[in-house]
């Protein structure tokens, strides 16, 4: 069919001009504001699918866990006022990770527009420190154009979420739409030069040559480029070894040699160490966050960083690096490795087997601790071993924020990339039900969900989303009865005081997963998890799955806050939990 | 240290908002911004001025980079370029104070704009060194209120922004 030159509306041109950037699926709630676009989006049903979630912050999280699974953007709509405030929560979570996302709001018409008028917010206004860029449209000539723009800002260079507020009167207004003949060109990264990325490649090389004792540090940035592979061959080139951030995870598939784990407040303790004690950390697409560094003055001091990155102000923004080099981390990073000498540092790598060593040790003395059998609750250990031995290679598992995330994060065996789905940066509690829709969508395999009794009760709402969807979730919650993480705080800092972290809930989980139609199961030990998590895996129905987790279990190692890897609390004493 | 950085900007829908709500959010003090539109309609220019080390300078570049509707950022070196500043200052206007004042603004070469038995209002440009001495030698006689521009700068000889 021929479509040039046709006039639309501004409703139906948003609609074409998102089938032209190969939006497949929208997730939303639709409201007065936005009407019109749901009207439009009925009629092209056959060519976009639309999800209806529980509440629009389900929705915002469903087009980030879509993004994050599948590389592409997320794409959520809501309407004015309540509807554009409640996707705030997810565009900030986006923002945090770098994920690309649009989000797309309608507002009243441009005559009600600063009046205070029924259901009017300046969304535009509320959203520009959490967006890479936002538009507020008001001729509807713009508006191919702009979402067209919106797409190229939020997957280029550093990726992020975009906003476009569309009053409701250039959603009616009609104009000519002319399809796009080409695609539009990938968007500029700024502060890339040529020349000086040439001399600080040169540079870098020779650093790298001259390190005895060299680390590589995977960040998100890395894993949304889909350089892994070349990562590990560098490795072995240089013999260096690899660590990363929570959003580096997945990466770097679990069994590799030359993998060390996360980094971090509660990092694997040989990663912690190895970059601790190497000269060079070689950071690919990482921020150096409070999270990861602790105390950035004490961060790996005897190190010099070469850092290599999509954004122009990370490099030096929380740790000095002695190179850094701008730009698209798939060519920059060749760039880097072609030309590399091998090189083969037999010292280094006796020391980084001397950390395997006491983190076996570390860990087979908490093992010892573990929890047996018949106490009614489960070690998270255990779970997660038991969530490893059944889930396939390409099970994404998705998490709350909370221990359990941070249990998912140092238990979970990887083998693919985009394979684990959580809020870094932000920490969004409330984050996992509605990223799991997403995945669901963006890769059709079936998500483990990670969650906590804290984080589920936020928006557990969206149980409802996955039964009518009829997405077989699986969903392990972590039932502690307490909000895990802060009390974990309050036992190592605040001297046991438990303000406000005991949840004391009555909630029967079986049953609520059952009013929302989903199943539901409690167990009381690994035979019987091992035996509903089989069950969940085979299910065509979402199922929730309360594990019993003792309170006073503590997510460790720790580098407390403020401290470093100086600090590190690789276990606690009986008599400290009394 | 003392930088001018004068940055380019597209001239759309909330752009200043954007310029502005970047120092607040990542923490940047700036001492002056001035804006308007240039030659085009379409691009207005922005200079800024701020006191910080060098870290937090080059960070306010990089980060100003970052919005999509900035095209070019240019740290503005002293020595190659030239700076000026505007204020309207308001004296209280005594017997015993006007010939002071007036002297004061001739050795300036302030202009006095309005005139009433008991104030005057006196224009001064110069660079924003300039117009700090001349608030200095005001404030003994009796300021009422002073406005000012803040800076703007080109650099010197044929170099230009875009």
């Amino acid at each position: 069919m021929n479509r040039s030159n046709i006039r639309m509306t501004g409703a139906g041109i948003l609609i074409e001009t998102l089938c032209e950037m190969g939006v497949s699926h929208v997730f939303g709630y639709p409201g007065g504001q936005v009407v019109n676009i749901y009207d439009e989006l009925w009629r092209a049903r056959r060519r976009i699918t639309r999800i209806l979630t529980a509440h629009e912050q389900g929705a915002a999280h469903a087009a980030d866990g879509y993004a994050r699974a599948t590389g592409k953007p997320g794409v959520v709509i809501a309407t004015s006022g309540p509807g554009a405030t409640n996707l705030v929560t997810g565009i900030a979570t986006a923002m945090l990770d770098s994920v690309p996302m649009v989000a797309i709001t309608g507002n009243v018409p441009t005559g009600l527009i600063g009046r205070d008028s029924f259901q009017e917010i300046n969304i535009y206004g509320i959203t520009l420190p959490i967006t890479k860029h936002n538009y507020f449209v008001t001729d509807v000539k713009d508006l191919a154009d702009t979402i067209r723009d919106a797409f190229k800002i939020a997957t280029s260079g550093r990726p992020g979420p975009v906003l476009i507020d569309i009053p409701k009167d250039v959603q009616t207004a009609k104009c000519e739409y002319r399809p796009a003949d080409h695609p539009s060109a990938a968007g500029e990264i700024p502060g890339v030069n040529e020349e000086e990325t040439a001399r600080q490649l040169e540079l870098a090389r020779k650093l790298i040559s001259e390190s005895e004792r060299p680390y590589i540090f995977v960040g998100g940035g890395a894993a949304g480029a889909g350089i892994a592979d070349e990562v590990i061959k560098f490795s072995e080139k240089i013999d260096a070894y690899i660590g990363c951030t929570l959003m580096g995870l997945s990466a770097i598939p679990t069994d590799n040699r030359r993998y060390l784990g996360m980094e971090g407040m509660h990092g694997h303790y040989s990663s912690s160490m190895a970059n601790k004690n190497a000269d060079l950390i070689i950071c690919l697409g990482a921020r150096f966050s409070d999270r990861t560094t602790g105390n950035a003055e004490k961060y790996s001091r005897k190190a010099k960083v070469i850092q290599l990155d999509a954004d122009i102000a990370e490099i030096d923004k929380n740790i000095p690096a002695a190179i850094g080099i701008v730009g698209d981390l798939r060519e920059t990073f060749p760039a880097l490795a072609e030309g590399i000498g091998t090189a083969c540092h037999p010292e280094w790598s006796r020391e980084i087997e001397e950390y395997r060593k006491e983190e076996k040790r570390i860990a087979e003395a908490a093992d010892k601790k573990r929890r047996s059998s018949g106490t009614g609750v489960l070690s998270p250990k255990d779970i997660f071993e038991v969530i490893n031995s059944l889930k396939s290679a390409d099970t994404p598992v998705v998490t709350d924020v909370g221990q359990h995330q941070m249990w998912a994060a140092q238990y979970t065996e990887f083998e693919l990339p985009r394979k684990f789905i959580s809020s870094g940066g932000l920490g969004t509690m409330g984050f996992g039900m509605g990223a799991a829709i997403g995945t669901w969508f963006g890769c059709g395999c079936r998500p483990v969900l990670v969650t906590g009794d804290g984080s589920f009760g936020m928006n557990l709402n969206e149980l409802a989303t996955a039964v009518t969807y009829r997405i077989p979730l699986v969903i392990v919650l972590f039932n502690n009865g307490v909000l895990g993480m802060v009390r974990q705080w309050q036992t190592l800092f605040f001297g046991k005081r438990y303000s406000s972290t005991v949840l004391e809930r009555k909630t029967d989980y079986v049953k609520l997963a059952e009013a929302f139609g989903a199943k539901g199961i409690r167990v009381k030990d690994t035979g019987e998890f091992a035996e509903a998590l089989k069950a969940a895996l085979k299910s065509s129905l979402p199922t929730v799955i309360e594990v019993p987790v003792g309170k006073d279990e503590l997510v460790l190692p720790m580098l407390p806050p403020g401290g470093s890897t100086d600090d590190i609390i690789t276990s606690i004493g009986e008599e400290d939990m009394k | 240290m003392r930088s001018v950085i004068a940055v380019y900007v597209e001239n759309k829908y909330g752009v200043l908002t954007r310029v502005s709500s970047l120092f607040m959010r990542r923490g940047f003090n700036i001492d002056s911004l001035t804006v308007g539109e240039t030659d085009d309609p379409d691009f207005s220019r922005i200079t800024l001025t701020l006191n910080g080390d060098d870290h937090i300078r080059d960070q306010l570049i990089k980060q100003l980079y970052k919005l999509e509707n900035v095209k070019k950022v240019k740290l503005l070196d002293e020595a190659t370029s030239v700076e000026r500043e505007l204020a309207l200052i308001k004296v209280r206007n005594t017997p015993d104070t006007r010939n002071e004042i007036m002297t004061a603004a001739e050795i300036f070469r302030a202009k006095v704009i309005d005139y009433t038995p008991d104030s005057m209002c006196i224009e001064v440009t110069g660079e924003p060194t300039k117009i700090n001495a001349f608030i200095e030698a005001m404030k003994p006689l009796g300021i009422a209120e002073i406005c000012r521009t803040g800076a703007v700068a080109l650099e010197r000889g044929s170099t230009v922004l875009m």
